[in-house]
């Protein structure tokens, strides 16, 4: 028996829960079939392990008590609920659970259970469902993080992420989406589903465009857990690396993003000293390993892009044609106009201020990106650089229109007033 | 189980009888419909007639009311279903995309509930 921590044993039960929920919750979903009932099943598992692991110690396998104890309460629970009503699939999934699953043993090692982590990964980012749902679903049941917990962070009332949940959960059952790791030929679509969802976790917690704090470093974290869990299962496939490789690198800019009153610092003006080595060098080694599999995608390119700028010793030392090159690679992949921003801001470093503006030129000719705060933001900085006042005054204030991000905010305004100075 | 695929397109975007591409299509139809059957998945299915012969009933207060026209008027219509037998709803995705009329229209997939049984 392993010993909680004797200040708050509480809170050490709930970390150990925490990590193994989403486990668990993917050996009852294949258990059980139904996403709801599992989901039931551990939660009563957890109220559980809360009132006997703080006095009598935490089991050697938490995943195998929790398991067992989760099977046990759901028998207990059909039984009783048989006396008055008898459902017929209730009943079918007491038979299985009763007889056709072998019994997990307590003192089972958590190495010998089958891990169906990527099922129900792949279920949870299928296609079929809604994509905030399939964020929602992923964070609920892989992470473990509650209704409320997911609401907040996505700023959306508590009801309504609540609805989406229990959607998506009928959805999976009622339509029979299934729980399995998909075949050969839906891999692209679906693995380009999974990453596509843990970048979304990811971003929303990096830069949010609305609310006056510009990070939320709890999603980042389990967006980086998240990636750290598919890269284990599934080693061979490079995006899988190449997506890890630029959360972390991005997010090892994270402490120099924003000033102590809470302002967005550009790039160029980070402190370089405030960035995480120990992210960066994991997430260079990482890109370098997926880049050897000869399959490049969007992810690794993007990474690439994200290594350039964390490996220049200072903003001026960045290699500019090197990420010029990547951001062509990436149009070619991903023909949008949000890339070709990028590549014109990129070029604009490497080739000057006045090649910026002739390339952007073709971007304000297609308007796309007319609402596009980055845009304005962009143009006006190009300008200023090239300096032509007026034109620079007329994009900053474009620019302000589009923006919902306080900090953002802060920053436009400051480089406004600098100008009129 | 069962689901229905519902194919949806403009019908001005349907390839014209007696070209190469409406050939095509009613070829694929043809090879799909064979496989379907030969594997035991298909449940039923046809083409429907354009929608200018569409008519529409509702009952109101016990009086049936008769219309001309589509239950709703929008670009795409439906043109045809099938009725499939498969395993999940994977399955019953990797068939639609094999309808031709997917690659200029949608196909709508929904699980039919089994009563009784």
């Amino acid at each position: 028996m392993l010993q909680t921590s004797k200040d708050q044993p509480e809170a050490a039960v709930e970390k150990i829960v925490r990590e193994e929920w989403g486990q668990v919750l993917a050996t009852l979903v294949a258990y059980v079939r139904d996403f709801s009932l599992a989901e039931d099943m551990l939660q009563d598992a957890c109220v559980s392990a809360l009132e006997h692991w703080p006095k009598d110690g935490v089991p050697k396998s938490p995943r195998a008590w929790l398991l067992q104890t989760a099977r046990r309460k759901a028998i207990d629970r059909f039984r009783r609920q048989a006396n008055f009503e008898t459902k017929r699939a209730e009943l079918e999934i007491l038979t299985n659970l009763e007889q056709q699953i072998r019994p997990v043993e307590e003192d089972t090692v958590a190495e010998t259970i089958p891990d169906d982590r990527l099922r129900l990964i792949f279920t949870c980012c299928h296609p079929a469902l809604e994509e905030h749902a399939r964020v929602a679903l992923t964070l609920r049941t892989l992470g473990g993080l509650t209704t409320p917990e997911i609401a907040r962070a996505f700023m959306i009332p508590e009801i309504t992420m609540a609805q989406q949940l229990v959607r998506a959960k009928r959805k999976i059952k009622v339509a029979n989406i299934p729980y399995i790791v998909p075949s050969p030929h839906l891999w692209p679509e679906r693995i380009e589903s999974v990453l596509t969802v843990i970048y979304l976790i990811f971003n929303e917690g990096y830069a949010t465009s609305s609310g006056n704090q510009p990070t939320r470093a709890d999603l980042c974290h389990e967006a980086i857990r998240l990636g750290n869990i598919l890269l284990s299962l599934v080693p061979q496939e490079p995006e899988i690396a190449g997506l890890l490789a630029l959360m972390l690198l991005h997010d090892s800019r994270r402490p120099s993003r924003t000033n102590r009153d809470g302002n967005m610092v550009t790039l160029e003006h980070q402190d370089r000293e405030l960035w995480k080595q120990d992210h960066i060098d994991k997430g260079v080694d990482l890109l370098q390993r997926a880049l050897l599999m000869s399959r490049p995608g969007p992810f690794q390119i993007q990474a690439a892009i994200s290594a350039a700028h964390a490996q220049a010793k200072s903003y001026e030392e960045t290699d500019w044609h090197e990420i010029t090159l990547l951001y062509g690679k990436l149009y070619k992949l991903q023909p949008s106009p949000v890339i070709q921003l990028n590549a014109v801001v990129a070029l604009s470093f490497a080739h000057g201020a006045q090649a910026g503006l002739t390339a952007m030129a073709e971007l304000d000719a297609h308007g796309e990106l007319a609402q596009y705060q980055p845009y304005h933001a962009a143009r006006a900085d190009l300008f200023r650089r090239a300096g032509l006042k007026e034109d620079s005054v007329a994009a900053y204030r474009q620019a302000l229109e589009f923006t919902e991000n306080a900090a953002e905010r802060n920053f436009l305004e400051q480089r406004l007033v600098e100008i009129l100075e | 189980m069962q689901y229905l695929l519902m194919i949806y397109a403009a019908e001005s975007e349907n390839p014209k009888p007696g070209t190469a591409e409406h050939d095509k299509m009613m070829q694929g139809f043809t090879e799909l419909a064979q496989d379907l059957e030969a594997k035991g998945l298909m449940k039923g299915g046809n083409a429907l007639d354009d929608v200018a012969t569409a008519t529409t009933v509702r009952v109101r207060n016990g009086k049936a009311q008769t219309l001309d026209g589509p239950f709703a008027e929008t670009k795409e219509q439906l043109g045809g279903f099938f009725l499939l037998e498969c395993k999940d709803l994977d399955e019953a995705i990797q068939y639609a995309g094999r309808i031709p009329s997917a690659e200029f229209g949608s196909i709508e997939i929904r699980p039919v509930i089994s009563c009784g049984a």
